[in-house]
């Protein structure tokens, strides 16, 4: 079997090159090409150039700023804004809120908040883990009580990401206690400078901010601010992690950290010659490269298969495994690529040069610990294989 | 997004899975691959006449298909029933009387239509899988050659009509250049055989070729220029055994969630079990990367050479670890059950473990797909 582009999908793939040549800030791609901290300002400037040609939602229905384009048009755009070295698209109002205001929201909702997602006034954060709501999601505490007009919501929330950059967030809270516990939980959209919300940075082991941790005390929220019905919140955070774990496999970013580990293999040394040539070494290099080309056909095949009408179902738990296990493991290569300098904590202020992704391998190696563990940890997919496709 | 496989691959990938599923059920094939000649002549001439065999040639060789993706269906379809009968002889051998002159190209029409067989030997005692580790000689004799040597595991190397064996014309023992290759009747004088069965079914034969006079026209193509004759046929041969293993790890990992469904111990299925969901489900996901390594060696095959090469070693070594994997986990899984002979699954576990033993296994694939590398 051969999955190939037909000419009109190749040639919409060169207009996307094209844009990115021209569009992307060539010391943006360069700093997130390193690993370097990305700023709110970066990811705004980035969202308002894609915004400014119409491509900032391809996912959305035309009429609300999609581009109407299918899945195959999506994952060439997404492939090719990860080969390019693009900052990611924020994904919490885009790919995750959007898609349930426009299923579950009133029309004031969607009137109000979509097209602030696609102008920048509002940047989202996601509420949904806490300590004690992990991959048991349903077991969660964060509690609104309706008071006339308003919820009043105490509790909270862990591993919001980017939560400091923030300026809404929604939140998933608990509105009854009674019947099933998935039963009582509600969809609401807060307002991150209401009086009672604090956000404390948490510091991940690579020394980064990127997640946070939001207390809510006696949070004041309008109950205009409610997403669906009271009580069926469940059903917007299922519709929701289905968003979130499409696209998953990211196949162009692990081709674009391969080509870098295999520069590093031509330029570092071990035993006196390249690494490269280490044995060792070129059977691992070797391994992960063969299950990245497999799997970017696995990606292709099921994309082909969706855009041919059937429904994404357990594959996207499979390409979730897959593209988290392989850029872990491409990680780990540079890690150890790198050899005794590898440990060397590095700053911007303490040398007089551009610090590189190789300086950072070690650090990115720890940070991409994440991968197997969010969107639902890869333990969680498997049952759900299990599950749903296997019928255990 | 195009597919490669049209409305003809579909037809050819049913018919075959019929046939395979009615007539070729577990007790017929198990007659057969471990019978005396290690197949079953009757059902080999009826997979001729629904054109199995010609779909692994193309027009021009006389067959009607002949293209990466048709190799891949038949074998993948092969695999899914475990049938032992010749076809990676014939297609390996045919696939170098394709190369041939007239007569020998005459030769492979009767293979296509079932009425001969024919294989390749190439293997000789201490060549390993390389294939340009030719010890065995032909000579010059007046207007022929003289064959002396010794080939090993020889596919049905007992019972084929007609063998395509390498021999060094020039060269040292490792050098490409020097490689010929010979068409010779397995009647012709001088060749003895020990044939023996597979330890996963079918036959195969040590042969010795002493004094064997050939004539001219029995070399095929040009003298000391074979190999790529021959290399060709292998990568063949290597689409070949990559398909067939996904098919038969499809049906093994089938067989075996089945049995986690219906096997109780502890008053539970055993599937209900966490620490076997897990490990089945990543047997699964290892499958699905499987069968995108095929589809890529499939595409791959009529590329230019070293990325084909690339491609097909890629995929030998993607199947032979997770073929082995998949035979693992299902005799395991199956407990006992999984160590009976009467147990369908452990002659599927057996040949998932020996297609790594034919024409490379993993480590030699990986390293082969190193070398062709362009880090």
């Amino acid at each position: 079997m051969d999955l190939t582009f037909t000419p009109d999908e190749l040639e919409f793939r060169d207009e996307v090159r094209d844009f990115l040549k021209d569009n992307l800030d060539p010391d943006l791609a360069d700093r997130v090409r390193n690993f370097a901290h990305l700023s709110r300002e970066d990811y705004e400037g980035w969202h308002e150039v894609l915004n400014k040609k119409g491509w900032l939602a391809p996912h959305w229905p035309v009429e609300y700023g999609g581009t109407g384009w299918d899945v195959v048009r999506r994952f060439i755009f997404d492939d090719e804004c990860n080969r390019a070295f693009a900052p990611r698209v924020v994904p919490f109002g885009l790919n995750m809120l959007a898609p349930v205001l426009i299923r579950y929201g009133t029309e004031a909702q969607k009137e109000y908040y979509l097209p602030r997602i696609l102008d920048g006034k509002d940047f989202w954060c996601q509420g949904y883990s806490e300590p004690g709501a992990g991959s048991d999601l349903a077991s969660l505490k964060c509690a609104a009580v309706r008071e006339g007009d308003h919820y009043i919501v105490n509790g909270q929330k862990t591993w919001t990401t980017l939560g400091h950059y923030a300026n809404r967030m929604f939140v998933l809270v608990r509105t009854s206690s009674e019947g099933k516990r998935q039963q009582g939980i509600s969809f609401l959209l807060v307002d991150m400078e209401s009086p009672g919300v604090e956000v404390r940075p948490l510091i991940t082991l690579d020394g980064r901010h990127e997640v946070n941790e939001v207390f809510f005390t006696d949070v004041r929220v309008p109950v205009d601010n409610l997403v669906g019905e009271e009580n069926r919140g469940w059903d917007c955070a299922k519709y929701l992690l289905t968003y979130e774990r499409t696209n998953s496999a990211n196949v162009g970013a692990s081709y674009a950290a391969l080509g870098r580990l295999k520069a590093l293999g031509a330029t570092r040394t071990r035993n006196g010659r390249p690494l490269a040539e280490d044995p060792l070494f070129a059977a691992r290099l070797a391994r992960v490269e063969i299950e990245l080309d497999n799997m970017s056909t696995t990606n292709l095949r099921v994309i082909a298969s969706v855009a041919e009408g059937a429904a994404p179902g357990t594959e996207s738990s499979i390409l979730k495994i897959l593209g988290t296990e392989i850029p872990q493991e491409i990680s780990n290569l540079a890690r150890m690529a790198m050899g005794p300098e590898a440990r060397a904590l590095r700053d911007e202020s303490s040398t007089d040069r551009k610090l590189t992704r190789d300086d950072r391998a070690a650090l990115n190696y720890f940070n991409l610990r994440k991968l197997t563990i969010f969107a639902g940890s890869n333990e969680i997919q498997k049952n759900i294989i299990a599950k749903m496709m296997l019928g255990l | 997004m195009q597919l490669a496989y049209n409305d003809d691959h579909r037809m050819l990938s049913e018919t075959l899975e019929r046939f395979v599923t009615r007539e070729y059920a577990f007790e017929t094939r198990d007659a057969a691959a471990n019978s005396e000649t290690g197949y079953s002549p009757g059902l080999w001439s009826q997979f001729a006449e629904l054109g199995i065999i010609g779909a692994l040639f193309d027009e021009e060789a006389g067959g009607f298909g002949g293209s990466g993706a048709d190799i891949a269906l038949v074998f993948e379809g092969i695999g899914k029933g475990i049938v032992a009968e010749p076809f990676h002889a014939v297609l390996r051998g045919g696939t170098c009387l394709a190369a041939g002159n007239d007569a020998q190209r005459a030769l492979l029409e009767n293979v296509i239509a079932g009425e001969s067989l024919v294989t390749l030997a190439c293997c000789e005692a201490g060549s390993d899988y390389v294939a340009d580790q030719v010890g065995m000689t032909a000579t010059r004799d007046g207007d022929g050659w003289v064959l002396d040597g010794s080939k090993i595991a020889v596919p049905f190397g007992g019972v084929a009509d007609t063998i395509v064996v390498s021999a060094r014309t020039s060269g040292d023992t490792r050098d490409r250049k020097g490689i010929s290759l010979f068409v010779v009747p397995r009647s012709a004088a001088g060749i003895s055989g020990n044939t023996f069965l597979n330890v996963d079914g079918g036959a195969s034969a040590d042969l010795a070729f002493e004094q064997v006079r050939v004539g001219d026209d029995a070399l095929l193509g040009n003298a000391d220029d074979g190999y790529a004759i021959l290399d060709a046929a292998l990568n063949r041969g290597l689409l070949a055994l990559s398909a067939e293993s996904l098919g038969v790890m499809t049906v093994t990992a089938d067989m075996t969630v089945d049995y986690l469904r219906e096997r109780k111990q502890f008053g539970v299925h055993i599937g209900s079990f966490q620490a076997l969901q897990h490990r089945i489900v990543e047997v699964i996901i290892a499958i699905e990367q499987a069968r995108s390594a095929v589809a890529n060696a499939a595409s791959a095959l009529d590329e230019n050479e070293k990325t084909a090469a690339r491609t097909l070693s890629a995929a030998k070594y993607t199947t032979g670890h997770t073929g082995r994997r998949t035979a693992e986990e299902a005799i395991q899984m199956f407990g006992g059950n999984g160590m009976i002979w009467e147990v369908p699954v452990a002659h599927y576990a057996k040949r998932l473990v020996m297609i790594d033993h034919e024409l490379g296994d993993e480590d030699f694939h990986l390293q082969r797909y190193i070398a062709l590398g362009d880090a």
